[in-house]
């Protein structure tokens, strides 16, 4: 099988150290020297770019967290100036305020050909039809999977997300090969051509899913894989990181992570101190070569396993295991992230509601339903129905407008919520993965 | 014309849509002692709101609060309706011609006859409107 980039792909381990060293040590310096923050960061952490004689020094250095792009909106730590960057990317943020992605052209470059890397490594190339399905907008899901399928020479059908009827008649009459989405969005297409009597097994040529953005589990691929008669394939990434980035490849055991884009280190999320490959932990990475956003050792959330081991596929850089779970309260609905603490800040600038809430996630058919429970003021009760159901749209609007996915509200008595009994209580995840 | 004679205290309740509810509040007016003389059950996707004419709206209200519930009181009216077929229509029919709106409504038919309870927007236009036209209301002493 077709290897895009064999060099980098298929380097001896001891080489990719020594590669990723020389990335560190540029980085470092030119953000000591060049950004006040990565500067004060290092001068908190009392660590000066000389102090980086060796890759495993990277654990001198400072994280960073999701709080440090919020906190820093929309541009404050971009070390690119806007006349360089060639696009934004903007995802929610956790209390309100949005994150905002810069990109220099090298920026698109890298992240285009990290995605060509691992497209290619599942056997997509020149002659495929890639469907990307992933929103398009300031999402980075579908400009990202976009870019990656026309730079391995496949044709793209951008059909975005919705008006599930018209994107399988597509499907079915361009002959998409492939397709790029949320797993459970994939799972809903299957049952909207069932009805509308088009087996995607029989009727379609797809073969190939590029599946990712939500949690999804081994039981879902096999399920995906035996109904619609595809390959699934997972992919990863994070909007600061660029967006989707790594794909797993022809063996379907974890995904790559390009050694000349990114270190990998897993962390144990208490005592910060790295893990050995194998052991489950927080997912940690130096984005080695990103101009306008760089990201040294950002604590992505996510709980996973590395695996160091040279694949069956031939490629050296290493993988990562399917991810576990979260060391937050994040939620992923429909692809979208959604933390309580949104819902939380969005509710307080209703005065109709108190601030307590319980979220209830369920899976119904396909897709992630999300209910959010609320508390009715005493003093906005009214006897009229048509006022009481004004105020729940008006709740259901201000969390759409905040969160950008769909939540149902229901209005509960005062103090029937649970209280003082922390996080877990908050969330109901009733979904089946 | 006194006009708030006839303005009656009815207590609404909003009320979680799960089973017991109804019960827990009749339960506690049981406790009071507070006797129902009319009530309804309004639904909406999820909840409902429980509207009742008791004899001891504040304490019934009072008892209903310790609990938590979220309950408040609205002024409504009672029209005196014959409890014979065609009682309804010729109460309707003056509300129609009177153009008065009803937000909402319900109705009980004991042993002193039949009883529509209104709610209405511009309540003290309506009780002049059904006075002229002839029907009777009921005062809220009859009731509490």
């Amino acid at each position: 099988m077709a290897v895009w980039d064999p060099r980098i792909e298929e380097m001896p381990k001891a080489d990719i150290a020594k590669m990723q060293y020389k990335l560190l040590k540029s980085l470092v310096y030119r953000l000591y020297s060049f950004s006040p923050f990565y500067h004060d960061r290092m001068k908190e952490q009392n660590v000066h770019p000389d102090d980086i004689r060796e890759l495993a020094d990277v654990k001198k250095l400072p994280f960073m967290f999701k709080r440090d792009l919020r906190d820093n909106y929309p541009d404050r730590i971009f070390t690119a100036t806007q006349d360089e960057l060639v696009r934004y990317h903007v995802s929610s943020g956790t209390t309100g305020k949005p994150t905002v992605v810069g990109y220099t052209e090298k920026d698109l470059d890298l992240w285009t050909t990290s995605l060509a890397r691992g497209l290619t490594s599942i056997g997509l190339g020149r002659g495929d039809v890639i469907q990307v399905s992933y929103g398009y907008g300031l999402f980075t899901g579908g400009l990202g999977l976009h870019y990656g399928a026309e730079r391995i020479g496949a044709t793209v059908l951008p059909t975005s997300v919705g008006n599930t009827e018209r994107q399988i008649e597509l499907m079915q009459d361009l002959g998409a090969t492939a397709i790029a989405c949320t797993p459970s969005y994939l799972l809903h297409m299957g049952e909207v051509a069932e009805r509308m009597g088009v087996s995607i097994q029989k009727d379609t040529r797809l073969r190939t899913g590029i599946l990712g953005a939500e949690p999804w589990t081994e039981k879902m691929r096999v399920r995906i894989e035996d109904w619609l008669g595809i390959k699934a394939y997972d992919i990863y990434g994070t909007s600061e990181l660029s967006g989707p980035m790594f794909t797993e490849c022809c063996e379907q055991n974890g995904f790559h992570v390009w050694s000349d884009l990114a270190l990998v280190e897993i962390i144990d999320p208490k005592t910060e101190e790295p893990l050995e490959p194998g052991e489950s932990g927080e997912v940690t990475i130096t984005v080695l070569q990103k101009e306008a956003l760089p990201m040294i050792r950002y604590r992505i959330g996510d709980i996973a396993v590395m695996d160091d081991g040279v694949c069956a596929c031939g490629r050296t850089n290493p993988r990562i295991h399917r991810i576990q779970g979260r060391v937050d309260d994040m939620l992923i609905i429909r692809g979208i992230n959604v933390f309580p603490s949104q819902v939380e800040h969005a509710l307080m600038t209703i005065p109709e509601v108190g601030q307590h809430f319980q979220i209830v996630v369920e899976r119904k058919g396909a897709l992630d339903d999300m209910l959010v429970r609320v508390e009715l003021k005493k003093e906005s009760f009214s006897d009229k129905i048509t006022d009481l159901m004004k105020t729940r749209q008006n709740v259901e609007h201000r969390l759409r407008n905040s969160l950008n996915v769909n939540a149902e509200v229901e209005l509960v008595e005062p103090g029937s919520l649970p209280r003082f009994e922390g996080k877990s209580k908050k969330v109901v995840d009733k979904r089946s993965l | 014309m006194d006009a708030k004679k006839y303005l009656i205290k009815q207590i609404s309740i909003f009320s979680e849509n799960r089973p017991g509810r109804l019960a827990a509040i009749a339960h506690a007016l049981g406790e009071e002692k507070v006797n129902i003389l009319a009530f309804s059950i309004a639904e909406a996707n999820g909840f409902g709101v429980v509207r009742a004419l008791v004899d001891h709206p504040q304490k019934a209200h009072d008892k209903l609060q310790s609990l938590g519930f979220n309950i408040a009181f609205t002024d409504v009216i009672a029209v005196k309706m014959k409890d014979q077929p065609g009682g309804l229509y010729d109460i309707a029919k003056i509300l129609g011609d009177s153009s008065i709106n009803i937000e909402y409504s319900y109705a009980y038919s004991g042993k002193d006859g039949a009883i529509l309870i209104l709610r209405v927007d511009q309540v003290e236009d309506a009780i002049q409107k059904i006075q002229k036209s002839g029907a009777t209301l009921i005062e809220r002493s009859v009731f509490h």
